[in-house]
């Protein structure tokens, strides 16, 4: 494991938002923002609630678009450039570098729990088979009981959703993960489950950035403390050198 | 082709041209006739001409017949086999009398056999020419109605919908259910109606020394197999192309080799089974 | 990868004074999945047709490239080749099932079609892919023999789409293949394609004005307002995130469930 090297590297970024329904008002949210992450690390975004540490996140995962700076990462020994990439770049890497757990479920319409956790294997060619063993064994770690496997998770409790989300983020062994509150509405045993496995994820060589609120979570997984600040704190000063 | 003039018109109907048709009509017709048997299969479009009888009893025949008749022919005309049908009678005797030709019933004397519905048993030689009465020239119309697109299939040769009418078939009744009209494949490129002759005539029609000409009245199309045309009625490796056979034997000349009519000859519903070609049938008494 | 599986430079349409589509041009590579969304008359379905074959555009080109054959500017290939195209590499599945189908012939014929149009000559082995395609859809196959004017919407729809993927197509068209279903059939129908699709590694070229059906289905996404696109990108990108102010409002305008 070269860990000197990162797997992840943003100088600069910046991102507004432009709201076109209220005249064209522009809200500044992230400026300035550089960080690396190494494999093995896990950062801990902080920061006041709305300094934009989810818009941070979102923006590395290219589902925001920023407006500048650079977002790299390492893929077959080499940087990729995600600002401003083809969607298809974007794509391969989040197919097969970068994963991605956000807070809510995007269920899919029929598609029972096993097959949602187990998709992201089988899309990148695992036997189905396989895929739905590692499936099922993650379920079962996050504490969803087998009579829930085979149902779409639509009915589920926010709670069940979440870990569904979890474990199929987690399904894959992305070298980058980005957890947004993956611990959010969890009973304490659940999170428990979610806790050692992101701390699995890290000690095998993961990259990771997550936003953690449950400081206990926190000090359980996070290497590292990044200050997420919001752009009006910041003096223009600081920004001069990073504008471009 | 027999020469033919302007004078040249039968002495008690003064006031027609040979044949009928008046010179020009039959010259836009031969036209046709030639481009059609330059391209077998397919369909030519032509001026059609309003005929003293009604679209559907050989408007189409008839023309194509009077277009190439001369006095050197000797004509045969049949329906559905029959010399004796009335439409048959008509047809000869209205040749008779505008193009003083012989007529004939017996199928080896004619040089042209105008026919509905078959193709005579007595096999054709070089130099015969068969004209068919068609009420419906396009093949593809039941499974395609716009004229511009059953151009562009036959343009393009993509005759999968053809195919597709015999799968029904056969997914509806076990096999190919089609007995007459049964589409064919000409010299390998268009895919023709035969007109509504049995399919047992089909394999008559393959590599025939005959030429056969098509002509469609109504529709004002044209079409023609050349001599020694290949002729190909479509089917499925898995569910072969056959013709019908009979139990029966002809009840008048015991042929078992001809395409039998059935018929009931009594009020208790007694059947016979008789031949459909009479001069065929007679030839054999 | 080489080269886009299709490829629109600069594609344009007027129907007299009116612009239906200008200047749109994108890459669609393989195993990609392009949703173009926008409101009714906006133009997706006239650049639909355009990039389809189906409508000779006033400007711009479309260039596929074929299996074998390297590859080809869309409407400048014979007539012939185009529409042999269109029935073995592409597949187009329209919002009107009854216009993708023919409704008087079997399920079975239908789907066999193309199989006969490219020389299929065995029965058996015709009506056997067609079964295969019938499960494959979902469609009982016991259904093989009857005609789709006795089958629902949904399978209905579901035929038309066996129908254009049993010659193994590369690149599929699809007119808004969910509209006018009921929900409970759009969301088989959806699973259904977003399986196939994967599966098969096919790339599609998607029209619809359901974003939730865009966000289920595609892969990226071309926003096009008064037949211009104004923005195009990711999906996830586009519709979290949306920049210009018509996909703003138009994202805005679903209702939340």
């Amino acid at each position: 494991m070269t860990s000197s090297q990162p797997a992840l590297r943003v100088t600069g970024l910046a991102k507004s938002f432009i709201v076109h329904a209220q005249g064209g008002l522009s809200l500044p949210v992230l400026r300035g923002v550089s960080l690396a992450v190494s494999p093995g690390e896990c950062l801990a975004l902080v920061g006041p609630s709305g300094a934009g540490k989810s818009t941070l996140l979102r923006s590395l995962y290219g589902n925001y678009r920023a407006d500048s700076g650079s977002i790299r990462v390492r893929q077959d020994d080499e940087w990729t450039e995600l600002v401003g990439a083809e969607p298809r770049t974007v794509l391969d890497v989040r197919h097969r570098t970068m994963g991605f757990v956000s807070q809510f479920l995007r269920v899919i319409p029929r598609v029972s729990a096993v097959d949602v956790v187990a998709e992201p294997l089988r899309r990148r060619g695992t036997d189905p088979f396989e895929a739905r063993q590692r499936a099922e064994f993650l379920l079962a770690m996050l504490g969803i009981p087998p009579r829930l496997w085979a149902l779409p998770p639509a009915t589920f409790s926010g709670g069940e959703q979440q870990r569904v989300n979890i474990a199929r983020s987690l399904i894959v062994d992305y070298p980058i993960l980005l957890l947004d509150e993956p611990t959010a509405s969890l009973d304490a045993a659940n999170r428990d489950g979610v806790v050692e496995l992101i701390c699995q994820r890290r000690d095998a060589g993961a990259a990771i950035v997550g936003i953690f609120h449950d400081t206990d979570v926190r000090d359980a997984v996070a290497t590292r403390v990044h200050e997420v600040l919001p752009p009006s704190s910041i003096p223009p000063a600081s920004l001069a050198g990073v504008s471009a | 082709m027999p020469d033919t003039t302007i004078q040249d018109t039968s002495p008690q109907d003064g006031a027609y041209n040979y044949g009928y048709l008046d010179e020009q009509t039959k010259r836009m017709i031969r036209r046709a006739i030639l481009k059609a048997v330059a391209v077998p299969g397919y369909q030519v479009p032509f001026g059609g001409r309003e005929m003293p009888l009604p679209y559907g009893w050989g408007t189409g025949g008839i023309q194509v017949t009077a277009a190439i008749i001369g006095r050197e022919d000797t004509l045969k005309v049949i329906d559905q086999g029959a010399d004796d049908t009335t439409n048959a009678v008509s047809i000869r005797r209205f040749f008779a009398r505008v193009a003083q030709v012989a007529t004939t019933t017996h199928t080896a004397e004619a040089t042209i056999i105008q026919t509905r519905h078959r193709v005579p048993e007595t096999p054709l030689t070089d130099g015969q020419i068969l004209v068919f009465q068609v009420p419906i020239p396009e093949p593809l119309r039941m499974l395609e109605p716009r004229e511009t697109e059953t151009r562009t299939l036959h343009a393009l040769s993509e005759y999968g919908v053809m195919q597709v009418s015999l799968y029904e078939s056969i997914a509806r009744h076990g096999r190919i259910a089609k007995t007459y009209n049964y589409p064919v494949m000409v010299n390998g490129r268009y895919i023709m109606s035969p007109s509504p002759i049995p399919k047992f005539d089909n394999p008559k029609l393959d590599r025939s020394p005959a030429l056969q000409l098509y002509g469609a009245g109504r529709e004002k199309r044209i079409y023609a197999v050349p001599p020694h045309t290949p002729v190909k009625s479509l089917d499925f490796d898995d569910h072969p192309f056959e013709i019908e056979t009979w139990t029966e034997s002809c009840a008048l000349c015991g042929s078992t080799e001809s395409f039998l009519d059935e018929m009931i000859v009594d009020d208790t519903g007694k059947r016979l089974f008789v031949c459909s070609d009479t001069d065929y049938c007679e030839s054999r008494r | 990868m080489s080269a886009p599986l299709l490829s629109a430079r600069g594609v344009g349409k007027r129907f007299g004074g009116r612009v239906a589509c200008h200047d749109v041009s994108f890459d669609l590579w393989r195993g990609e999945v392009l949703g173009i969304v926008g409101e009714s008359g906006s133009g997706k379905t006239t650049l639909l047709n355009c990039l389809a074959g189906r409508l000779l555009p006033d400007s711009g080109s479309v260039t596929y490239e074929t299996k074998s054959a390297g590859s080809v500017d869309v409407h400048r290939l014979s007539e012939a080749r185009r529409r042999l195209l269109a029935r073995t590499e592409w597949g187009f599945v329209n919002q009107d099932a009854r216009e993708g189908l023919r409704m008087g012939v079997s399920a079975g014929a239908n789907i066999g079609e193309r199989l006969m149009a490219v020389g299929a000559r065995h029965y058996g082995e015709i009506r056997g892919q067609a079964a295969d395609w019938m499960t494959r859809v979902e469609i009982d196959v016991e259904r093989l023999d009857d005609r789709p004017n006795t089958y629902s919407g949904g399978m209905r729809q579901r035929l038309q789409i066996a129908r254009n993927l049993v010659s193994n197509p590369r690149l599929v068209f699809m007119d808004e293949p969910t509209g006018g279903l009921d929900v409970s059939v759009q969301a088989r129908l959806l699973d259904l394609l977003r399986g196939l699709v994967e599966g098969l590694h096919l790339s599609v070229v998607l029209v619809t004005h359901d974003l939730g059906v865009a966000r289920l289905l595609t892969h990226r996404l071309m926003v096009m307002q008064g037949g211009t696109v104004v923005e195009q990108g990711l999906t996830d990108q586009v519709l979290d995130d949306p920049q210009h102010p018509y996909t703003q409002m138009l994202v805005a305008s679903i209702l939340p469930v």
